[in-house]
Order: C-alpha cells, then structure tokens, then sequence
C-alpha cells in the first residue's frame, strides 16, 4: 500500500514537471530548448512510478509509521518554528526552547538535565558562532 | 620511478603546516563524531561541509579527505564494541570484531584494523599515483557524448549497485536529475522551476541537499528509532596486536588491499561490496572456516584493509573523471564545485598540487589515523556512552546555523528542513538517498553535455553508436538496465533444467547464488 502511494507520489511529481517542461519549450532534438531534458527525465519518472506501481506488492522494505512517528512530525515542527522565530527574535531564545523541549520531551532526559544542557548548548553555540566565528546570526545580546 | 615525481612534490603541499593542522583535525573531528551514535560518515561530512567553505581549496579537501577516514574507522570501533556498524562498509566487520570485543580482544580487534586500514590505504594510493594521470591521460580525448554516456552509466550504476531496491533508487537518482534542473538554464537564460523565487534562480545548493538529505534527514528518522540502551565495555587492553596476530592476519591484508583497490574504482559501493568479497574469501580460503563469526583476525583484517583500499581508489574516478564513485564521493565532489575546481581529466596537468595533495593527504591521514587510534581508543570508549537523545538536538542545530554561516540566508534553512523531511520520507518508504544526491551533483555536467552532444549530431540521437567510447558505454548502459530481467528469465529457465537433470546443476546454482551475495 506505501508503495503505491508512493508510486501516485512519483507519478504526480513526473506529471507536473512534464506540463512545468511543457510550458518552458522543447525546442527541437537539434536545438533543444529549455524544456526537453526535464520532459525527458520527467518520461523516464512516470514509466519507472508506473513500474514501482506494478511491483508494489512484491517489495517489502517499507517501514510503517507507528507512534513514534509523531515524535518526528513534533521534532520536525520545532525547527521550523526555530527558522522563522531566527530572524524575528534572534537564536538565543528558540535554540534554548528547542534544545530544552526536545531533550524534555523527544529525548526523554529529566528536567534537571533538560535545563542544565539547554542552557549549556545555547552558551556553548552563542560562544562559537557570535564571539569566535563573528556570524552575522540574528541574536539578541 | 618518474610517475613518483609528482607524488614527491604533493608532499610538500600536504606538509604545509597549515595542510597538516586541518588533515589532523579532520580525523579528529570524523573519527569523534563516526563514534558518536547516529551519524555514518556521510552524514558527518555533509554536516560539517560548511566548515570547508571559507578555506582553500587544497585544504579544504585536505580536511574533508580526514573527516571521511577519521569517521570510517570510527564506524569501525563502534561494530567492534557495540556492534553497530556506522555505515554499509563495516558491516562484515561485526561479525569477528565483535565476536573478539566479547571475548575480550576488542584491543586487538580494532588494532589490527587500523593497521590493515594503513596497509589498505598505502598501498591503495601507490595505486593510484599509478593509474589515475593513465585514466586522465585517456579521459583528454573525451567529448561530450562520451561524458553524456559515461555520466548517465554512472548514475545507473550507482542506483543499481547500491543498498536500496534497484528500482527504487532509479527513481530516486531521476529525481534528483530533475532537482539539478532548477535555476536558470544555462543554455538559454530561461528560469526553469524556480516558481519566481529569486532565491531559486541560482539553483537549488548543493549543501542544502547534502545537509538535508543525508544530515537532518538522518537526525529526525533517529528520534523515531528507540535505541536499547547499550553496554558499553569498561576498558579496552592489549591494542598493539601480538606478532602472531599480525601474522595471521597478513594474507588477510595483502589479498584485501588488492582486492579493495580494484573493486573500488568502479561506481556504486564499492568499500561495501569489497569488505563484504573479502570477508568471503578469507572465509573460504581458511583451512578451518568455523572460526569465522567467532572471533577470526582474518575476518576483521581482510574486509577493514579492503574498505580502506576501495576508499582510497574510489578518488580515481573523481579525481580523473569528475565522477563520483559513491554518495560520499559525491559530497566531494559538490565541495569541489563550490571551491571553483571542476575535478576532470585536466585537475592532473591544471592543478597538480590539489591534485597529488589530495593524495598525499590520505596517506598522511592515515598515518595519523594510526598513530591516534591506537593510544585514544581508551577515550573514544568513553564517547560512546553519551547518549544518543542528547546529541539529536545539538547536531540539528549545527546543522541549521551551519547551513546558515554560508551564506546567511534563512531561505537555505527551510531549503535544509524540506530534504530532511524528504531524506526522512525516503528512508520510511525505502527509497536510498545516495543515487539522489549524487544524480544531483552530476545532473549539470549530464545535461549540457547531452544538449552538446544533440547538436554535434544535429539531433540525431543514433549518433552515439557512432563513436567507439560512447557506444560501449551506452551498451554497457542497457546490459546493466536489463540485466535484472535477463538474470531472471535465466533462473527460470535453469529452473526448468535443473528439474530435468537434478543434483549435477544443483553445486553450481550454489555457487553462483553465493557470487551474487
């Protein structure tokens, strides 16, 4: 079942760059335009999805999501909020709630190791980049 | 003894102080974070590719060259001790390494490795001060139909000799060609992809990929993999192994170095294929195979010198050919690109210090490989017990500030964040990163030099049969697309035969089945 919405996955994404190829002109085999190499790539990405769609049974090494998946999903969701606090308010602050959070929270560390390292990292990573390397890395202090 | 000339002045780059100091903190760093739980060394360089991004070229490769032995042999002590092998190529070495750590000769385990991995490596980059200016030299001639159909048989190769399922990582080495496509067509001005994002017209950076696919992708599958918390062994005694240790292990080494070197050349894993080769010979050639997987020297000795070997020949085709022979390689590659050095058949006569630097470094590396593994493992055991939850988070910070500090933009952040997801996603359903990042790297030099190639033949893709170099390679091309088909539709009817005529076929399936393996 992963394999086939894998395969409609792969299947989209040919499609779409064919039409997105399409659009951009393919010229003519002596004269290639801008469009023909991907249109070309993009045929050769929608029979091989057709083919993975075909095989889809037979091939077993696809691991299923199970709860812990969420935890990658919440994980994955913190840096983001990281990358958009970044140039609002500066590393500091999202580093030490993200280190803090995830080692709490995904990691499962206690509280008291939770904020000792947090704090520590954060120190360590103001140390490195902002005083040593001199990286114009939006922070606060 | 002249092709020694030029291997002779390398030197004199790599023994700059400054060359030393980085080739010395490159296996420093790899072999530290090749310990620490989590991250093969793949994923070690591509983390650390932006600390190579202010430097020279020369050393900048110098370092990235220690990073990638430095976290081999980290990987290496990690199978030995715990048994977790940190990438494909030191697989087989779990089986006596490990069996040796249990009985208490994890000492000499990981001591006859490193000596088998200096072995390996020398004699490996004897080797190639060799053959790689005779590939080169050969290469000159090529134009671009004969890279059109040298790079697209690499990709396949690649894809098809890799870990992952061969179709699937077809598809993933296409995508990652069509990933290269976006930015501003070369050809024509015409921005392909980039959706009217300005930041996209430059096309999507290669460090970006890198970082995200095999660094953060790697990172946030781990948080969803609950290790078992693992017993680390107090102390490690005994790493100088006994003389006749050594000596048992010697063959073991010889036959791997050669066997590495060769297999290595070719495209797609070959440090895996040829530790996992070795491992059988040596299996097969002992007088007494029983003692393999419970503790053999030969069994950690052979595959280690082989890996090294293959590690070390694996430069050949991208040093000559600018073509990488496995992910690692790729990654490379991609920081060759960023330096403004295009790694072909030219770097030999164009750039003879990079080029014997490079070189020169890894046997330098090596050297220092041995001098430090040896008094440090002490420490490196102690690593080994930080856990694995507390370094998930700081190694993805690294990574974003990291990607951050080259150009300082947030956009190649997000860029970071959406291949992780993708490298997450494609571990989940299966699908091998390796082919996508390096179809990536290669899809710029594949296309203009098939768009080349259409106009010199004036659109008449028949024109590659034409030439005798690009015409074997598009056969050999095809012989390996279908080769999958035709190999079943053989067994089959072998199937059919064997049924026929019973045990007289029966040995030989055997020993073919094994061949495969």
């Amino acid at each position: 079942m992963a394999n086939v919405s894998s395969a409609v996955l792969v299947g989209a994404i040919g499609l779409s760059c064919m039409a997105g190829a399409l659009a951009l002109g393919l010229g003519t085999p002596s004269e290639p335009g801008s469009g023909m190499w991907p249109f070309i790539l993009s045929v050769v990405l929608i029979s091989l999805s057709v083919a993975l769609a075909l095989l889809a049974r037979r091939i077993t090494d696809v691991e299923k999501f199970s709860g812990a998946s969420w935890a990658v999903l919440a994980g994955t969701a913190g840096l983001v909020a990281f990358v958009f606090l970044l140039p609002v308010i500066g590393f500091e602050i999202p580093s030490l709630v993200l280190t803090f959070a995830w080692l709490r929270f995904l990691s499962k560390e206690t509280w008291r190791m939770s904020s000792l390292l947090s704090v520590s990292i954060v120190a360590a990573f103001y140390a490195i980049f902002v005083l040593l390397l001199g990286v114009p890395l939006p922070h606060l202090f | 003894m002249d092709f020694l000339d030029p291997m002779i002045n390398g030197f004199g780059v790599v023994l700059q102080p400054v060359n030393l100091l980085y080739c010395f903190i490159g296996v420093a760093i790899g072999m530290l974070i090749g310990v620490l739980p989590g991250l093969g060394p793949t994923a070690t360089i591509a983390i650390l590719l932006p600390l190579s991004y202010g430097m020279e070229p020369v050393t900048a490769i110098i370092m990235l060259a220690g990073i990638y032995y430095g976290a081999q042999y980290g990987g290496t002590i990690t199978s030995v001790l715990l048994r977790l092998p940190g990438e494909a190529s030191s697989v087989v070495t779990v089986f006596d390494g490990y069996a040796l750590a249990k009985q208490g000769r994890a000492g000499t385990a990981l001591g006859i490795a490193a000596i088998g991995s200096f072995i390996g490596g020398t004699l490996a980059i004897f080797g190639l001060a060799l053959f790689a200016p005779i590939v080169a030299r050969y290469a000159l001639d090529f134009g671009p139909p004969e890279y059109a159909a040298m790079t697209v048989l690499g990709v396949l190769l690649v894809a098809t000799v890799g870990n992952g399922h061969k179709l699937k990582s077809v598809i993933a080495a296409t995508v990652g060609l069509l990933l290269a496509t976006v930015g501003r067509d070369i050809f024509t001005g015409a921005p392909r992809f980039t959706f009217g994002n300005l930041a996209l017209m430059e096309g999507i950076g290669f460090i970006a990929i890198a970082m995200g696919v095999f660094g953060l992708g790697e990172i946030i599958y781990n948080i969803e993999q609950r290790h078992q918390r693992v017993s680390v062994p107090a102390k490690v005694a005994n790493v100088w192994p006994s003389g006749k240790d050594l000596k048992q292990a010697s063959g073991a080494m010889g036959r791997g170095s050669v066997l590495g070197f060769a297999l290595g050349v070719l495209p797609g894993g070959g440090a895996t294929l040829s530790s996992m080769v070795s491992y059988s010979i040596e299996k097969r050639r002992a007088k007494n195979p029983e003692r393999f997987g419970r503790g053999a020297i030969e069994g950690v000795a052979g595959p280690e010198t082989a890996n090294n070997a293959a590690a070390t020949s694996s430069f050949i085709p991208l040093l000559t050919l600018g073509i990488p022979a496995n992910a690692t390689m790729a990654i490379m590659l991609g920081a060759l690109l960023i330096q403004g050095i295009t790694p072909g058949p030219q770097l030999v006569s164009e750039h003879p210090d990079l080029f014997w630097g490079v070189i020169n470094s890894m046997f330098i590396g090596n050297i220092l490989l041995l001098i430090m593994s040896i008094p440090l493992v002490g420490i490196f055991v102690k690593i080994l017990r930080v856990r694995e939850g507390i370094l998930a988070p700081i190694t993805a910070l690294i990574t974003l500030l990291g990607v951050y500090t080259i150009s300082n933009s947030i956009f190649d952040m997000v860029l970071v964040i959406v291949f992780g997801v993708l490298g997450y996603l494609m571990k989940k359903f299966g699908f091998d990163a390796g082919p996508l990042v390096l179809a990536f790297v290669l899809g710029g030099l594949l296309e203009s030099s098939v768009r080349q190639s259409m106009r010199i033949f004036d659109g008449d893709a028949t024109g590659f049969l034409t030439r005798p170099i690009s015409a074997t390679l598009i056969v050999m091309f095809f012989i390996v697309a279908l080769l999958p088909a035709i190999q079943k539709l053989w067994k089959r009817r072998r199937l059919q035969l064997s049924k026929k005529t019973e045990p007289a076929t029966d040995e030989k399936t055997k020993v073919e089945s094994t061949k495969i393996d």
